[in-house]
């Protein structure tokens, strides 16, 4: 189901103007810990040196030493060790930072560690799973809860759909007590278990509302030997639209975690997203520039990017976009497919020669516009001597902007 | 008759005096659109561009009966002019501003619940009515008048469905741009009954995109009770997974998510689905048989 892809949600890559804003799991629990949801003691460093030392002030005893990066599967990757001595954790934190971490998440390339949270060793005796999410159906935010915590939760919806709990929140009330009850005597927690859950999930959804989240999640929330409940991990994302009034939260945003070419359109206000193509797009208006993604693959090409320029763009926008566009070296040819509305094509056709004259693209453009002042914007293109090809439909466009990308490709 | 929007209807523009609100309630008017004043908080008395500004919508519907609203208030500030204006008991308010936030949503939402007045967007390019009026910013003269209803998600990809239409001949009723964030006012499934009820419009291009799964929810309505021939295209079908592109709502999320499994919901209820976003207007030539 939609809301179970957690996971994935909280895998997606990152904008700050436009994707909800991902942060390290010991900001969340920094975060969370602000609204009275406990977590383990621990300390974040970025060096290795002082690691005994942390490893001593939570007790001496048994500690955990954790990779900290945004993606999940860490431990399976070797990024999370338990470490019987302040010694053992001193040498773990050696041969995990810097360490580059590939994850199911991290894709092929990996993230290089540079942060580690060294947090106290548990007894536990249970694993849990809650999340709350926003559920369109319903206009709602749900809380997800499972027995079966500390796993996939996507392979626990898969295989065992019966465990996966779900309480849709009322908007006007906000999160009841008996509703977070339900859940902990469905979990099976005992009385004791069952009020601190309670509480905990009123933490959690308070913080939900509070910060503007998109997604909080814990797995595991652990209930330890002695009886209490601790977010073991936590993922929290922001909804961007909303930091404006988040100012603190704007600061946890770690820009060594995002493609660095997605970072520099976000300054630019563009929505960029990079692929694995080589045919460069720039449209304006994410729904077309998905389905120019999806035109380009029905003609048999692969696009290099998703870049949406806004409905308000102007020639300096274009500018922006086309420098962006031509800093991914497997960009082998251009597709510039503009409907205009508020952005007149005369001025996205002035836009784009000045930018082809000033940085000198060395690749085909195809162009195809369409809507208000096309006939100026298409004299313009036709005027300015430089070797653009047009077309009048988006199909045409495709085709030819495939070929050249092909023809490109066989002269390198 | 169309839907939404026609020759009686009287436009007050929330946020008139702003860059964005000026420029479109002046397209607006150029179009043909009633358009009879503006609201911003403070400016109330002023005279704007001919059009008189006022406090509130309350006293904007007092002073000059309109029945329709359009927003162009910035995003901190929206959220609050959408419930004003239902607080004001508008009939329709056409919100087009984009990025506010998803908590202030739920509380319009819960404002809303039993009030009278219907909500189009966040995050949208408005509503047109072919050759009669217009609230947000579909570019008017891309319209023809015709028999063909869109309601879409996506912008630019409206205007790309009411080209292709105008391309091959046939114009439009109403066009109806719902927006791709989480939480929205009128739905597909709000939108498609609206044209059930419209007799001129004959048939209705529906635009959809990957994430959530409001157009599986539409396809199951249709399968069930509507009976105008229905030309669909959801973008995003090469989305990578796990990707959000742009709207809040275009996420392939797995399960219920994904182009490929909105695309089989809506053939099994009926619907002709173009493969490639170049063949809405092709296809709706097609089904219509001509």
């Amino acid at each position: 189901m939609y809301d179970l892809r957690l996971s994935d949600l909280a895998n997606r890559r990152q904008l700050t103007y436009i994707l909800p804003v991902k942060i390290h799991e010991y900001q969340a629990k920094a975060v969370l810990a602000r609204f009275g949801v406990p977590v383990p003691r621990g300390e974040v460093t970025f060096s290795a040196d002082n690691v005994a030392d942390i490893a001593r002030k939570l007790g001496g005893g048994v500690s955990v030493v954790k990779a900290q990066i945004h993606a999940g599967g860490r431990g399976k990757g070797g990024g999370v060790k338990v470490a019987k001595s302040p010694e053992e954790a001193q040498q773990l934190a050696r041969s995990i930072l810097g360490m580059t971490l590939v994850t199911h998440q991290t894709g092929p390339e990996g993230k290089k560690v540079g942060r580690l949270l060294i947090e106290e060793g548990l007894q536990i005796e249970r694993e849990l799973y809650v999340s709350i999410v926003i559920d369109r159906a319903s206009a709602s935010p749900v809380v997800i809860a499972s027995a079966a915590g500390g796993m996939d939760i996507e392979e626990v919806a898969a295989s065992h759909p019966e465990k996966i709990l779900r309480e849709t929140v009322q908007r006007g009330t906000g999160l009841l007590p008996f509703e977070g009850r339900k859940l902990a005597f469905a979990m099976g927690l005992d009385g004791a278990a069952a009020g601190k859950f309670t509480k905990v999930l009123a933490s959690l959804y308070e913080a939900f509302i509070a910060t503007d989240a998109s997604m909080i999640e814990i797995n595991p929330l652990v209930l330890t030997k002695e009886g209490n409940l601790l977010a073991l991990d936590a993922k929290v994302t922001f909804d961007d639209s909303a930091l404006y009034r988040h100012p603190d939260l704007k600061e946890l945003r770690d820009e060594s975690e995002e493609d660095p070419l997605e970072v520099e359109a976000s300054k630019f206000s563009l929505n960029y997203i990079r692929l694995d193509g080589n045919i460069g797009c720039m449209v304006n208006g994410a729904g077309l520039a998905m389905a120019t993604m999806d035109i380009i693959k029905l003609a048999g090409g692969e696009p290099a990017n998703f870049l949406d320029v806004g409905g308000g763009a102007n020639a300096e926008q274009i500018r922006n976009a086309f420098k962006i566009l031509m800093s991914d070296a497997n960009v082998k040819a251009v597709l510039i497919n503009i409907f205009g509305g508020i952005l007149r094509c005369d001025v996205l056709a002035q836009g784009v020669i000045a930018a082809v004259k000033e940085l000198g693209v060395p690749v085909p453009i195809v162009i195809r516009m369409e809507g208000t002042n096309v006939e100026e914007g298409k004299r313009l293109l036709q005027e300015s001597g430089l070797n653009f090809a047009t077309a009048d439909s988006m199909g045409e466009a495709a085709s030819k902007v495939v070929a050249s990308a092909a023809a490109q490709k066989g002269t390198n | 008759m169309a839907v939404l929007l026609d020759r009686n209807t009287r436009l007050v523009v929330q946020g008139l005096t702003g860059r964005e609100g000026t420029f479109h309630a002046k397209a607006a008017a150029a179009y043909g659109t009633t358009v009879v004043g503006g609201v911003t908080p403070g400016k109330g008395g002023m005279t704007h561009e001919g059009w008189p500004v006022f406090n509130s919508v309350h006293d904007a519907v007092r002073e000059t009966g309109a029945n329709a609203s359009v927003i162009f208030v910035p995003p901190p500030a929206a959220a609050d002019a959408i419930m004003e204006a239902t607080d004001a008991g508008i009939p329709l308010a056409v919100c087009i501003t984009e990025g506010i936030p998803t908590v202030d949503m739920l509380k319009v939402w819960t404002f809303m619940d039993g009030k009278k007045t219907r909500l189009v967007g966040p995050n949208c390019p408005g509503v047109i009515t072919a050759g009669q009026a217009k609230a947000g910013i579909i570019p008017g003269h891309i319209c023809k008048e015709g028999r063909i209803g869109i309601v879409s998600k996506s912008g630019t990809l409206t205007y790309e469905a009411i080209h292709q239409l105008s391309k091959q001949g046939m114009g439009q009723t109403t066009c109806i741009g719902i927006g791709g964030d989480p939480l929205i006012g009128t739905n597909f499934i709000d939108a498609l009954r609206l044209f059930a009820a419209d007799s001129d419009t004959e048939a209705v291009i529906m635009i959809g995109e990957i994430g959530g799964t409001a157009e599986q929810e539409a396809a199951a309505y249709i399968k069930k009770e509507f009976r105008k021939p229905v030309v669909g295209f959801i973008a995003g079908q090469t989305a990578p997974p796990g990707r959000r592109m742009g709207h809040a709502g275009a996420i392939i999320a797995g399960g219920q998510g994904t182009a490929a499994e909105k695309m089989e919901a809506l053939t099994k209820a009926g619907v002709r689905v173009a493969k490639s976003p170049a063949d809405m207007g092709v296809a709706m030539k097609e089904v219509l048989g001509r």
